[in-house]
């Protein structure tokens, strides 16, 4: 179980996460919604531990991640993938490469065995054959979904996305989601999705949380948060442009 | 404003200071561990030095040609011609070599060394190596800090040569010098401990270029632009280091040499 407790972030004179409260089950696939710039990324980036809190916790199987020296951090991120909003892939290596590069330097697989695992994950993103094409030469969606690959071609306990449904096509991010569903069925995966698309957002979660002015305004499943009673939620989730969103 | 400056300064130099310190830890713990990467420091090497050949060549030949064109009249009309040799290896040897090799690759690797990183961290590829249970000192400093230092002290010995080739062309074709005079006068006045003070000085001006590029692009902010002024800063830092690092280097190597070898 993932535990964020009285998580608190600033940047200068401007505090992004204030005092963030947050259970994530193991199994789970928790969604977090929320506006441009409030925070979500820096949420994620706090449980796979590359940022530091200013105070506050966050505990993975009850051992504080914050207070982690690097050598335990290391070994817990080797059971953990990221999809990074910008899918990060390395611009100098190849897809292959890409995909293959927590196997080349923390197992110690055969190139053949390598190979084999990268051209699954390839083809599991829907992307069979682009073992040898260059970042460059992959469109924008092409690159999340290799991001994708990389994120879980070390099969994971728990996968971060950040955003990952954005930039594709509604077909593909169909795919994404049933993908994710998949890893989910099969490995008892635990996710935790960032994103902006309710849609998908729906298809995928267990939990909705509304991430909003630095904390989470609102927790549920699907249901409650479609039926909730709090304005902010009713505004997002309507995409309306007046309503406390602005106001704050 | 001045406060600041020298503030910012101050910490800038610690911050390198705890690179460099990282970049050591993490090679010898690679060494040790046997997971040095050899390959990625073998491309970098190539990066560095065998693409900077071109214009080490050309800064080497052109500067050895005007030294002798500069000092081989002057010496024709003392009836020093004997010396021009001399002098002008002594010249490329100790300061002229080293300083503008590493000028030249401090230009051209230290830019592209800052460059790379920088975009790499605003495209959060810095995140997903240590999302990937990577240290990015490890992966990304080390082979480029070995690469400039080992291919500075390489392309330093390269430049030596290429001046000495262009300055024996001038000295025959223009100044009159046979080429036996020109050589036996470099034999007679150029010492080990000459070309070796020059290659020390190189070596350390390569680790500087090697450090600033990398410190640059980590500490890169904002998007393209941010990029830009770190590729800029890399190249006007390593210089003003250089040449300052230059003068106690060159005082530190002569005393050692009047002290031990003389």
């Amino acid at each position: 179980m993932i535990i964020v407790s009285n998580l608190q972030k600033s940047f200068g004179p401007k505090q992004v996460l204030k005092g963030v409260n947050l259970k994530i089950y193991d199994g789970e696939s928790l969604v977090i919604l929320g506006p441009s710039g409030c925070g979500k990324s820096v949420l994620l980036k706090h449980i796979i531990g590359l940022m530091k809190p200013d105070s506050g916790q966050v505990l993975i199987d009850g051992e504080d991640i914050t207070r982690f020296e690097q050598k335990k951090l290391d070994a817990l991120r080797m059971r953990m993938g990221m999809l990074f909003q910008s899918a990060a892939l390395f611009d100098s290596l190849n897809v292959e490469e890409n995909v293959a590069f927590g196997l080349r330097r923390h197992t110690k697989l055969t190139s053949r065995a390598i190979h084999h695992i990268v051209s699954e994950k390839l083809e599991m993103v829907g992307l069979p054959g682009t073992n040898y094409l260059m970042p460059s030469e992959l469109s924008g969606g092409m690159r999340k979904r290799v991001g994708l690959a990389r994120a879980i071609a070390m099969e994971p306990e728990i996968i971060l996305y950040d955003e990952p449904t954005t930039g594709l096509d509604p077909i593909m991010t169909s795919a994404i989601d049933e993908l994710h569903l998949s890893l989910k069925e099969r490995l008892g995966v635990t996710s935790i999705v960032v994103t902006h698309d309710l849609k998908s957002a729906y298809r995928v979660c267990d939990r909705i949380a509304l991430h909003f002015g630095g904390q989470i305004v609102e927790i549920g499943t699907r249901e409650e948060i479609i039926n909730s009673p709090n304005p902010v939620v009713q505004q997002f989730i309507r995409g309306e442009a007046q309503g406390p969103m602005t106001l704050l | 404003m001045f406060a600041k400056f020298i503030r910012d300064f101050v910490e800038s130099i610690g911050s390198m200071s705890i690179l460099f310190m990282q970049t050591i830890y993490w090679t010898i713990h690679n060494l040790r561990t046997g997971k040095f990467a050899f390959r990625n420091l073998l491309d970098q090497m190539s990066r560095i030095g065998v693409d900077s050949l071109l214009m080490v060549a050309i800064t080497g030949v052109s500067t050895g040609a005007v030294l002798v064109v500069q000092i081989g009249y002057q010496f024709a009309q003392m009836g020093a011609q004997s010396y021009v040799g001399g002098v002008v290896s002594l010249a490329m040897a100790r300061e002229l070599a080293p300083i503008l090799t590493s000028i030249v690759v401090a230009g051209r690797v230290g830019s592209s060394i800052a460059a790379e990183i920088g975009t790499m961290k605003i495209t959060e590829q810095i995140d997903a190596l240590e999302a990937m249970a990577t240290n990015p000192v490890d992966y990304l400093v080390v082979p480029r800090f070995w690469g400039c230092t080992i291919m500075l002290f390489m392309l330093t010995i390269f430049t030596n040569v290429v001046g000495m080739i262009g300055g024996s062309i001038v000295a025959v074709h223009q100044i009159g010098l046979t080429l036996i005079s020109f050589k036996d006068s470099i034999l007679h006045m150029l010492l080990v401990q000459d070309l070796m003070g020059g290659l020390v000085k190189a070596t350390v001006f390569g680790a500087i270029i090697g450090i600033i590029g990398c410190y640059k692009g980590f500490t890169t902010e904002g998007g393209a632009e941010g990029v830009g002024q770190s590729t800029t800063s890399a190249v006007v830092v390593s210089i003003m280091m250089i040449l300052a690092v230059n003068y106690f280097l060159t005082v530190g190597i002569n005393n050692f040499n009047t002290a031990y070898l003389l």
